[in-house]
């Protein structure tokens, strides 16, 4: 056997070493303090994670130009194209920044003798979702995708002495298995249809018959899950409100992002020749998803389960991406991940920030927070404005290019609808804002001083959110590295769009 | 010859503005206005050096002269190869006269402002909006193209907006600004839509008429109708009939402002749109063109006699402006014959419209600066307060009769010339317009010396100066003055046929001993009967004729209701009838569908949210038929 062939996981390889790493670090250094309890050193993961960032992301940089071929590694079972090493970059910075904001969470009494646990179990996920982007074959797809479930239900139930997490804990790894299981069932009649499981194979033997068509819906469906689509979001908000905050934050951007991104790649590549199918069921859960979630989100007032709504919204945004098909359509995608993660995790970071310090989670308890803590109100007010699409924060940008890349490929109605439903967001967006500032109360959150690590986690967010989208560079490079269906329209809409 | 360096002659003032706009609340006064006044020297010298080049080079083999896009950026391209927005500098006669005259009067008022507004609370920010005035004014001479001259006419629009604005305590001052903004902006929707039917049916905005012949050929039935509506847009800056009402009012700014921007350069913008797409007026629309001339002879009468009985001095010569203005509109609108290869009578128009546009500038200016030069010594703009300045203001006083002689039309000075050329041109289009004109002309004689006497003859308000104690200006101000006069007496001698002309061509104007006999005469006469009337302490003949037509008098005191008019029209009819349905369609109708949308939203939300109960059977049941659906979805 070619050993050499490992070289081209050199990425999964160092997430693992660091994984070991921290594993040891866990288990030897931090046995005993004064009180007996062990107390690990935030900083030690963080500096892991950060190395690991531009381990993976550096040495992409030399190729970055000349865009090269896709690597095969294990005859096909894994696979490598630059653009991956860009999305496991992604990944990683927001897994950094979870891992900024968990550090006040994790030092509570409760949790110091399993900081170790949150810190790998998160890396193990981190590794499926690696896997999962990386893979070539149904098989390695399949146990990516796994990998990245299970320890994610353990972190869920993080908190289990809290009723809510443990119950979170046992519906996610329920819908996630029955969910696993029909995506497992699609395959296998993929596999029925065509007779292999390699990616490279498959889109040649499709013929869209019957066989074909019941594959790709439940294969679809165990993404969408992942992606938490309507209608099979219905597990997000008990699941969002139940676990522990930095998990929800960690669930509703790396979680989610990978699985979309890994839905474009696999339609993009195994499924082209019915991209017309596909392209009929994103059309109907694009809309089913923002317009439902809108509506759910504007009735909330634990924010977490509010969150939750906003991610189904923006999970339909990033869909868009998807339903394009085209190299426009995955930079787009990407691009608008980059942007949600910086404008979703500052969010996130405010309100565990907040619910750290006070415990409170309803939004009625944000009244008056400008009083108290107004730096914090501001930032939220901007990672709110990046959500909502409002220039000139970047989520006006990001959700700009995935209506371009969807209004080119004709998806002129579908685009109008979420025009449409960008103003309901807003409406739910500024009743937080409304609270923060307008909003009377007699006791409103008293003043703290976040922590070290969650200032760190703001800074990067903020910076991301105001400066991604006027930095066109982040934008080109990413463009110059994405791939798609060539779709030719008869059509051409390009021309009104000169600017 | 490279001209690239006209880029600076835009960037200049415009860096100027941010500076003092965003830095002069910290800096003096002196320092602001140094800034100001500094760079926009460099700017006038710029333009003068542009001149000199651009005159002195060598014709073309046609006998023009050449005309030079200095630099021509394309901004915001439509389609490939087709529509597109460029910024860009283009210099051929008109445009480096302009930027003469710009930079003249621009410099003077810089200049004359360093006293006029001495001590006045935000001098800084005045500066800051001469500047933008100048870029503006300046960008819209050297335009490429007539999207560019509409986006720097708007500037104009806008600083002229801010500067008449400037007192904006004053709440006189704050409706002029707003009557003028709005009624411009109004005359420039059918710029505007001039300029789309111009660029829709021949596919260019570009002023380079003949590079694009081909396109314009073929949009030549729109023509007419899409020159008229710019010329509408034209009427509404250059303040023509009946969208003059502005203009009077917008002497609500201060002096210097008057005198640069509704004096000598803004309003001329209209004529000088008009003398700008002149080629496609010519080929395309020459009877339209005499709609043009006629507007301009209807404002030019009505405003001269409405002029003989207003009493604020800066209002006399406001409406003096639209009356001269006119006469420039005339003179573009009847020169409808045009004859390339040799100069004929019929196109001596164009020439004498551009000619009295250059001296009218100069010593309208200079009228408008000896009017501040005045009003900050009496501290009051009516005549009654004045009388028998003479004897206090020298300068002044010599200065503003030069610019009184030369408006009137008194050889030697510079409106005599081309006012001659303005009267041979209406001469040879009909004699009929020619008399009109020439009975205009001596109105305007005998209004100016009205004003003239009244200044600084006539009955003196003793008891009233005796308390302010009149004196002469400081020289920042007299200087200026002294500096146009000059030019007052000598402009008439430039061979201005020889730069501008209808064809191009080098041109020599003869003086037309016929019409300029009469002309003289005529205005002697006038300004003789205007001494009779107005000369002495006490004014019988004029306090006689008052009362015989005091109606009359009454009527061009109020200047015709005109504005009444506007009032009634606006306020009773289409407010009334048309903004006020359209409003309540928008509370209750618009406003109504979004407030039923997020009631809607509402609704739904409480109903729909038993889907959300907590039950994870009910999710793998809502999981698997989704799947299914989707199917089915696909299958049928």
């Amino acid at each position: 056997m070619d050993y050499s062939q490992f070289l081209y996981m050199h990425e999964e390889l160092a997430l693992l070493l660091v994984i070991v790493v921290m594993f040891i670090y866990d288990l030897v250094v931090c046995t005993d303090r004064k009180d007996g309890k062990p107390v690990l050193n935030t900083a030690v993961p963080v500096v892991l994670m950060t190395l690991l960032t531009i381990f993976n992301a550096i040495p992409e940089c030399w190729y970055l130009p000349s865009c090269a071929p896709v690597e095969e590694a294990f005859g096909g079972m894994y696979q490598h194209t630059p653009m991956m090493t860009v999305m496991k970059t992604v990944l990683n910075i927001g897994t950094l920044i979870v891992f900024l904001m968990a550090h006040r969470y994790l030092s509570r009494d409760e949790n110091r003798v399993k900081q170790g646990e949150f810190y790998i179990l998160t890396m193990s996920t981190l590794l499926g979702m690696y896997f999962m982007i990386s893979a070539g074959h149904f098989l390695m797809f399949f146990i990516g995708l796994e990998l990245a479930s299970v320890p994610m239900t353990a972190l869920v139930a993080y908190d289990k002495w809290r009723a809510t997490s443990a119950e979170a804990g046992a519906k996610y790894i329920l819908v996630a298995l029955f969910s696993s299981s029909l995506l497992l069932y699609g395959v296998s009649m993929i596999y029925g249809a065509t007779g292999t499981l390699y990616f490279d194979d498959i889109a040649a033997r499709l013929d869209g018959n019957l066989l074909n068509i019941l594959g790709l819906v439940f294969f679809f469906t165990g993404l969408a899950f992942k992606i938490s689509l309507v209608p099979f979001h219905l597990w997000t908000a008990d699941v969002y409100e139940g676990a522990p905050t930095v998990v929800t934050s960690y669930l509703s951007v790396i979680s989610k992002g990978s699985a979309a991104f890994v839905l474009l790649t696999i339609l993009v590549k195994v499924f082209a020749p019915m991209i017309q199918q596909w392209q009929d069921i994103l059309f109907w859960i694009i809309i089913l998803s923002i317009t439902l979630a809108n509506i759910f989100a504007l009735r909330q007032n634990n924010i977490k389960r509010f969150m939750a709504f906003s991610a189904i919204s923006q999970a339909g945004y990033l869909v868009l991406g998807v339903i394009a098909g085209t190299a426009q359509g995955m930079t787009s995608l990407v691009f608008y991940l980059l942007v949600y993660l910086a404008a979703n995790l500052g969010a996130f970071a405010v309100i565990n920030s907040i619910e750290q310090n006070s415990g409170k989670i309803n939004i009625s308890d944000y009244n008056g927070l400008y009083q108290t803590n107004p730096k914090l109100s501001f930032l939220m007010t901007l990672c709110l404005f990046s959500l909502a699409g409002i220039p000139p924060f970047a989520g006006f940008f990001s959700k700009f290019f995935v209506f371009m890349a969807a209004f080119h490929q004709g998806f002129h109605l579908l685009v109008f609808i979420a025009l449409v439903n960008t103003i309901i967001s807003l409406y739910y967006y500024l009743i937080i804002v409304k609270a923060m500032y307008i909003n009377p109360n007699d006791a409103p959150i008293a003043t703290f001083r976040s922590d070290g690590y969650t200032r760190c986690a703001l800074f990067l967010c903020t910076a991301g959110v105001l400066l991604l989208g006027i930095a066109s560079c982040v934008y080109d490079s990413i463009d110059a590295l994405s791939y798609g269906i060539d779709v030719q329209l008869p059509s051409v809409i390009s021309s009104c769009c000169g600017l | 010859m490279d001209y690239s360096y006209t880029v600076l002659i835009l960037l200049l003032p415009f860096l100027s503005f941010l500076v003092l706009g965003v830095f002069g609340k910290f800096m003096s006064h002196r320092t602001s206005g140094l800034i100001g006044t500094l760079t926009l020297t460099v700017v006038t010298l710029l333009c003068y050096y542009t001149a000199y080049t651009y005159f002195t080079a060598p014709r073309t083999a046609e006998g023009t002269y050449a005309v030079i896009t200095a630099f021509n950026h394309q901004w915001l391209p439509f389609f490939i190869g087709g529509l597109s927005f460029d910024i860009g500098c283009m210099l051929d006669p008109i445009s480096v006269m302009m930027l003469v005259v710009v930079g003249t009067v621009s410099l003077a008022v810089h200049v004359y402002s360093f006293g006029y507004m001495h001590g006045e609370r935000g001098f800084q920010r005045f500066y800051a909006f001469l500047s933008l005035f100048t870029m503006s004014m300046l960008g819209l001479v050297v335009a490429t193209n007539i999207f560019q001259m509409y986006l720097f006419w708007e500037l104009v629009g806008v600083s002229s907006y801010l500067l008449i604005g400037f007192y904006y305590t004053k709440p006189a001052a704050i409706a002029a600004s707003k009557k003028a903004f709005i009624v411009t902006r109004f005359a420039d929707l059918g710029f505007l839509i001039g300029i789309l039917i111009y660029g829709y049916y021949c596919g260019t905005f570009s002023f380079d008429f003949e590079g694009n012949a081909d396109k314009i050929a073929a949009g030549a039935a729109m023509l007419p109708t899409a020159l008229l509506l710019m010329f509408v847009g034209g009427a509404g800056k250059s303040a023509m009939f009946p969208l003059h009402i502005w203009l009077p009012d917008a002497m609500e700014g201060p002096t210097p402002v008057s005198a640069l921007i509704h004096a000598a350069t803004m309003v001329v913008a209209g004529v000088f749109q008009v003398a700008r797409m002149y080629p496609l007026w010519i080929e395309y629309a020459p009877n339209t063109l005499h709609i043009v001339a006629y507007v301009g002879a209807f404002t030019a009468f009505y405003a001269a006699v409405v002029a003989c009985a207003q009493t604020d001095i800066k209002r006399v010569l406001a409406f003096s402006t639209i009356s001269q203005i006119a006469f420039m509109m005339v003179a573009l609108g009847v020169c409808t014959e045009y004859v390339t290869g040799h100069s004929h009578p019929g196109s001596v128009g164009y020439m004498a419209a551009m000619f009295h546009l250059f001296t009218h500038a100069m010593f309208k200016a200079c009228l408008f600066l000896c009017a501040g030069a005045i009003i900050t010594i009496v501290h009051d703009n009516e005549m009654a307060a004045m009388g028998g300045m003479r004897k206090y203001m020298p300068i002044t006083h010599i200065t503003f009769l030069i610019c009184c002689l030369s408006i009137s039309g008194i050889p030697p000075f510079s409106g005599f010339f081309s006012k001659d050329e303005i009267l041979a041109g209406c001469f040879a289009f009909s004699p009929v317009m020619g008399w009109i004109m020439t009975l205009i002309a001596a109105m305007t004689a005998f209004y100016m010396f009205r004003l003239y006497y009244g200044i600084f003859w006539g009955t003196e308000n003793v008891k009233y100066h005796a308390e302010i104690q009149p004196h002469e200006c400081p020289a920042t101000m007299t200087v200026p003055l002294i500096f146009l006069a000059a030019v007052t007496c000598v402009a008439g001698f430039i061979p201005f046929g020889h730069f501008v002309s209808a064809d191009g061509m080098s041109y020599d104007i003869h003086l037309n001993w016929s019409v300029a006999g009469t002309s003289i005469v005529i205005a002697l006469a006038s300004i003789g009967l205007a001494t009779y009337m107005y000369k002495g302490s006490t004014q019988p003949v004029a306090d006689k004729l008052a009362a015989r037509f005091s109606t009359l008098n009454k009527w061009a005191y109020h200047r015709f209701y005109i504005d009444e008019v506007y009032q009634f029209v606006t306020h009773r009819i289409i407010f009334a009838h048309i903004s006020k349905p359209v409003a309540w369609c928008d509370k209750h109708i618009v406003d109504g569908f979004l407030n039923g949308l997020a009631s809607g939203s509402h609704r739904l939300s409480y109903l729909i949210r038993g889907f959300q109960s907590g039950e994870v059977q009910q999710y793998a049941y809502v999981f698997l038929i989704g799947a299914l659906a989707i199917v089915l979805l696909l299958i049928i």
